[in-house]
């Protein structure tokens, strides 16, 4: 067990963020933002640090920084081109030793879900893992309030005792990154190369391809429109990707169709999918099983459209339209497209 | 020389049962009464990726589980899948931990129980969800490992070439032996058990552990070698008001549409037209 004393060497809010391609995770962020608030939350007075791994970052530090980050630590090196867990976390595990964050985070993306607990391993610690919220107790502890059985549960999860305090969190399930004037950062750039040659070379990564994603990624989307088990055809799933796009919003589905081969596998929402926290959720012929429910609880406005009126999407859903999708849906297309959408009445 | 295959399988209430699932206002601890419990369906999937591996390379499956004595249940039904022979680690000691401390457990579970090539699981067990398991149990077993991982074959050169499912890319990875591999839910469609292979089942070694027999640092496993603690607990309730919206087909579209300008959504259309 730690002392007390080793433990308060740890201090401040550090961020993992990870590039993606050409593009930052919008997981780094929103964790960014977050650790801005717990800072304020805490007093702390150690800067938000990110901390960036990769090759050619000379253009991010900006970015990170008008989503929260004070100092940015760029850690730039061919070597580091491609995701390689044993590599980047040989880094990592050198640089958090040194510096000390009493907290770290990191999405819970591909790359994050890896690093995060390989890390945590490494130095001994404790993660909680997709955390939905994260806040400080009155004795300074950080509290990540994590979802269990597919999100039916809420239980908190603390490391009181062992530092850093880390923890993941999804792209959009803390809220989106809020935009900071990014004028005084700073920028250090760290040499990585003395240890990187202590790199075992057990894992290698050939080559990484990014996937285009058409229209807006889901976790992004203020509108989503999702289908299930009762759109049984590709001409009324067509209309589910219509509606999505006449509203600037993304596609969303259930096991259904995308076994049906209507949809992709990004597109899924549920406990084997994506957590999604849009403005406004249109569920057409959408049931409700839990797995779903999971997913989507934490939407705005829930629109559930449904011929069958015991459909337990009901139950969670603030507005509920017991009918033929298809034809819902096509009205609301229509609406869009005629201009009949401005013209109804809207109060104040 | 007969490659050794791990398979690493967890015991989770069904989740088809996760509505029966409460909270004791007393201990303040879940109580899942009355809900049966199952092979964490993910990790069939790595189950599956082992066999298929066997019969292409040849080999031995063993599953292994930590849990309660009545896993032996599930520990069978893997059996009966295929698997070769089970370890079950079973001990009060072993209770409360979390992911590190599991891994920690399964890790010298592993190595009490062969010299393994490769061990498979699965990617996120249905109750937890952390994924955390599988990165932590290759460190404490100092094997490399890949997560999400969507193909692999065994290489003429001995490592393994594999495909990896990141959130939006694929990537191809090649890793030493012994490795850990997190087997991804799409990677296969897992095989059912026969009446025969149910009989055949149960005359396969099972080989139940405690710690007396495993002989684990006491300050690794259960809750004493858990760096973190739980805290409170909540069912939060999701139910809403649930407006039911009555009239034609056009008087319906016409109240959802003020819902959603209410809401904020805009047309799309509309907005790139006064540009």
């Amino acid at each position: 067990m730690m002392k007390i004393a080793d433990r308060d060497e740890y201090r401040g809010i550090w961020v993992i963020a990870e590039v993606n391609g050409d593009q930052i995770s919008s997981a780094s962020f929103e964790l960014l933002s977050k650790a801005r608030e717990l800072k304020e939350q805490g007093q702390i007075k150690e800067k938000v640090t990110a901390l960036l791994l990769g090759e050619n970052l000379a253009d991010f530090p900006e970015k990170l920084a008008q989503a929260g980050a004070e100092t940015v630590v760029l850690v730039d090196n061919p070597a580091l081109r491609y995701f390689q867990n044993e590599t980047y976390a040989l880094v990592l595990q050198e640089i958090v030793t040194a510096r000390k964050p009493a907290i770290l985070l990191m999405g819970a993306t591909a790359v994050g879900s890896d690093l995060a607990p390989m890390l945590g391993a490494k130095l001994c610690t404790g993660v909680a893992a997709h955390c939905v919220d994260m806040r400080l107790n009155d004795t300074g502890n950080l509290v990540a309030v994590v979802p269990a059985f597919g999100g039916k549960v809420l239980g908190d999860i603390l490391c009181p005792e062992l530092r850093p305090q880390m923890a993941t969190a999804k792209p959009g399930i803390l809220g989106k990154a809020v935009c900071f004037l990014a004028k005084d950062y700073f920028v250090e750039n760290y040499d990585a190369s003395e240890i990187l040659k202590k790199d075992r070379g057990r894992v290698k990564a050939l080559s990484v391809t990014y996937k285009s994603i058409n229209g807006v990624p889901l976790e992004m989307a203020d509108v989503v429109v999702a289908g299930g088990f009762g759109i049984s055809n590709k001409e009324t799933w067509v209309l589910v990707e219509k509606l999505a796009d006449c509203l600037g919003g993304a596609v969303a589905c259930t096991r259904p169709p995308l076994d049906e081969g209507f949809a992709k596998e990004y597109q899924m929402i549920g406990t084997s999918g994506k957590s999604v926290r849009p403005k406004i959720y249109i569920g057409a012929g959408i049931s409700g099983a839990t797995h779903h429910i999971c997913g989507m609880k934490d939407a705005g406005l829930v629109i559930a459209i449904n011929n069958d009126a015991k459909a337990p999407i009901f139950k969670v859903a603030d507005v509920g339209v017991v009918g033929d999708a298809a034809q819902i849906l096509i009205g609301l297309i229509e609406a869009l497209q005629s201009g009949k959408w401005d013209e109804i009445c809207v109060p104040n | 020389m007969e490659l050794k295959i791990a398979v690493c399988i967890k015991s989770v209430p069904d989740p088809d049962y996760y509505d029966k699932i409460t909270i004791d206002p007393k201990t303040k601890t879940l109580t899942r009464k009355g809900i049966p419990a199952i092979i964490s369906p993910g990790d069939k999937h790595a189950l599956e990726a082992a066999l298929q591996f066997k019969t292409i390379n040849g080999g031995i499956v063993t599953v292994i589980s930590m849990a309660p004595p009545d896993a032996k249940k599930e520990s069978y039904e893997a059996l009966a899948m295929g698997a070769d022979k089970a370890v079950l680690l079973s001990d009060r000691a072993f209770a409360g931990a979390d992911t590190l401390a599991t891994s920690y457990t399964l890790a010298q579970g592993l190595k009490r129980s062969g010299d393994f090539d490769l061990v498979l699981t699965g990617t996120e067990s249905a109750d937890g969800a952390t994924s955390q398991v599988p990165p932590q149990l290759a460190e404490s077993l100092g094997m490399a490992h890949l997560c999400n991982v969507q193909e692999f074959s065994l290489q003429t050169d001995g490592d393994i070439m594999a495909t990896v499912k990141m959130d939006s890319a694929i990537g191809k990875y090649k890793i030493k032996l012994p490795a850990l591999l997190a087997i991804s839910r799409t990677a296969n469609k897992p095989r059912y058990k026969t009446a025969m292979s149910i009989i055949k089942a149960k005359k396969k070694p099972l080989n139940i552990m405690g710690n007396e027999t495993l002989q684990a640092d006491t300050e690794r496993i259960g809750q004493n070698g858990s760096p973190t603690w739980p805290g409170d607990i909540t069912i939060p309730s999701l139910a809403r008001h649930g407006q039911i919206l009555g009239g034609s087909v056009e008087e319906i579209v016409e109240q959802l549409i003020t819902k959603l300008r209410l809401a904020g959504a805009s047309s799309v259309r509309k907005k790139e037209k006064s540009v």
